[in-house]
């Protein structure tokens, strides 16, 4: 069978299977909508967690951005793993026994205040949107590449897909389609992981694989590290960004995984405190299984590539360079018109440009795997981005119809009522991102770093003193927030689109790219939450009540309504 | 302040405890042996690995994993002890 052929016939089963799932759970209250009814067991949202945190991103573009970066990469394996870790000590927990819907819920509540809790709609809406526009873009590139219809239509198909079981099933639908959709993006991410390891190191496992030998003896690592060095690229194994912006990246983005709203849900729906640690701790296993084989990944295909290509003659390449080609992905000029392929690190003499998507989308090729393998790819990568697309919807359609309709707007309104809300928004939020995903914007790119940084500048302390600090008031919170998002928004403005004033990489402040000042701006939240909280009133006693209440794991009741 | 207060601060305390040194072995395998370090933990060889290296892209990640069980364990047994299981 041809690999278009494979690939419809993928594709197509695994979306009967999340329509048949979303039809078997659809959600008949806002319980099941917001938290699927609060029954979902540990080991489901632990899969459910790592397949609505793993987007497009994770799946198709991260193994290709640590080949092409080696160990500056490591900001993304530490950064999108290492605030599990936060999660599951600093927020899951108490954030369960809390026992809300919403992210803004906590905020509203611990901070007796609908500014603090219109501010987090604000900064959830801002996150999610971002967020979710990347995601359908993804949809559609996969739909392009390997089932030749174009982008929009890609989409609009993507689009069809989440509305039925987002809109249907609402959180309820979401986590049982996520879990179906853990299952196939990461036996689509290993299968073709194992063969090249298999290949290239004689090792079925990757993640010792890409610290193996070659059939010379010789360590894949160094062998990389001479090739880059006969190049002139940087050595794979050490970088070059400064130590001061590794360090303030990776917080950043430990810090804005934690503060995801997204993900912060899903711990809302599992029975009791002690589950929700314990699916803290299986989402990371399963997200650690993609993230330490994406590194091996990164390795053996940037071997590959090189191999393969460099110094090669044109007309004898392997058929799926020209393939790609076509796709754009990959570009070939012969300045020196030699006829052949002279892929070095000097811009003025480098003759191809290699997009850094192909490393997964083409792996399998390039590593003349069989067309059923290449076909699960595509497969994999969209359940990758539905399954992150869902779960960003979600939020949208519970900030609007639970925090903006029923806690603010009209509190009067009837369960029925507040469900048709819900279901509403779901379908207008699917429609904007499907307008952004065939519209995409300029600034997605630029803007997701905005998003970590955002989530790391204005929910994350605001959670964490809500917890851990009971004298932590209104008055500081909001003014931490204000200030933690301004000070991100004014760094991003300012150096990613030229706003006042505008700038260069010179122009940083210490050198602090605007991907790391999430952690600068993390750090001014908290201190200007604590300097003006001990410059006014205490907070009333039931809201301390509130807090001793949290910190204590038993006696938490289902999530409820009030 | 009454008996069950106290029982409450005690949990919280050892709470406490145990976050801090979970959270100091966190930063420890990222940010110290990932980032800081990591010039100097390159000149050891873990096989075919540099060890901060390997640290940065593969050894954080298996910690991780592990904090948050240990921490699972720790905090169920702790909740036992007080009483504060369901």
């Amino acid at each position: 069978m041809s690999i278009q052929m494979w690939t419809w016939v993928l594709v197509g089963i695994t979306f009967a299977l999340y329509i048949g799932i979303a039809i078997l759970s659809r959600a008949g209250s806002t319980k099941e909508f917001y938290v699927a009814g609060g029954g979902v067991s540990s080991l489901a949202n632990g899969l459910a967690t790592a397949a609505d945190w793993m987007s497009a991103a994770s799946f198709i573009s991260m193994a290709g951005l640590i080949s092409f970066n080696g160990y500056d990469g490591s900001v993304y394996l530490m950064g999108w793993t290492g605030g599990y870790v936060l999660l599951a000590l600093l927020l899951a927990p108490y954030l369960r026994k809390f026992g809300k819907f919403t992210v803004p819920d906590f905020i509203g509540d611990r901070y007796y205040s609908n500014v603090a809790r219109s501010v987090a709609v604000f900064c959830a809406l801002l996150v999610s949107f971002t967020y979710v526009a990347g995601q359908m873009r993804g949809v559609g590139l996969v739909f392009s590449r390997f089932l030749e219809v174009d982008i929009d239509t890609g989409v609009v198909i993507g689009m069809i897909i989440v509305l039925f079981y987002a809109v249907l099933g609402g959180m309820k639908g979401i986590t049982y389609t996520q879990v179906a959709q853990y299952c196939v993006l990461i036996f689509a991410f290993m299968v073709p992981a194992i063969f090249i390891s298999i290949q290239m190191a004689g090792n079925p496992i990757p993640q010792l694989g890409f610290g193996g030998v070659d059939e010379n003896g010789i360590y894949l690592l160094d062998k990389l590290d001479g090739l880059h060095k006969e190049l002139g690229f940087a050595e794979y194994t050490s970088g070059s960004k400064s130590t001061l912006d590794v360090f303030l990246i990776t917080a950043a983005l430990m810090i804005g995984t934690a503060g995801l709203p997204h993900v912060i849900v899903r711990f809302f729906t599992v029975k009791k405190v002690s589950d929700a640690r314990k699916s803290a701790g299986w989402a990371l296993l399963f997200i650690a299984i993609l993230y330490t084989t994406a590194p091996a990944i990164a390795v053996f295909s940037r071997t590959n590539l090189i191999e393969t290509v460099s110094n090669k003659e044109y007309d004898k390449l392997p058929e799926w360079f020209s393939n790609w080609e076509k796709t754009g992905l990959i570009k070939f000029t012969d300045k020196n018109k030699d006829g052949r392929v002279q892929y070095v690190a000097d811009a003025s003499e480098n003759e191809l440009i290699v997009d850094k998507d192909i490393m997964v989308l083409a792996n399998p090729e390039i590593a003349q795997l069989p067309n059923w393998v290449i076909a699960l790819v595509a497969a994999g990568g969209l359940a990758a981005a539905l399954s992150t697309a869902a779960g960003l919807l979600l939020v949208i359609s519970s900030s609007v119809s639970h925090d903006l309709i029923k806690k603010m707007v009209n509190p009067n309104i009837s369960e029925k009522g507040e469900l048709i809300a819900a279901r509403l928004s779901a379908i207008v939020a699917v429609c904007v991102a499907g307008y952004f995903g065939i519209n995409p914007p300029d600034f997605v790119a630029a803007t997701v770093a905005l998003a970590f940084g955002l989530a790391a500048a204005s929910f994350f302390p605001a959670i964490v003193l809500g917890i851990f600090y009971k004298r932590m008031n209104k008055e500081g919170a909001v003014a931490g927030m204000a200030v933690g998002i301004l000070a991100m928004l004014f760094y991003m403005l300012k150096f990613k689109f030229d706003w006042f004033g505008g700038g260069t990489k010179d122009d940083w402040w210490f050198g602090i790219s605007p991907e790391g000042f999430g952690t600068v701006a993390m750090l001014l939240n908290f201190v200007v939450s604590l300097i003006i909280s001990t410059f006014t009133p205490k907070p009333p006693i039931e809201v301390q009540k509130i807090v001793e209440n949290i910190r204590i794991p038993s006696g938490a009741g289902q999530a409820h309504q009030h | 302040m009454n008996d069950n207060q106290k029982l409450k601060q005690h949990y919280w305390r050892k709470n406490l405890i145990y976050l801090s040194i979970l959270l100091s072995i966190w930063f420890l395998v990222s940010f110290v042996f990932g980032i800081l370090l990591v010039d100097e933990l390159n000149t050891i060889r873990l096989g075919g690995f540099k060890l901060g290296f390997w640290f940065a892209q593969q050894g954080s990640i298996y910690v991780f994993v592990i904090l948050i069980f240990v921490y699972i364990r720790l905090m169920n047994r702790l909740d036992k002890e007080f009483g504060f299981d369901n």
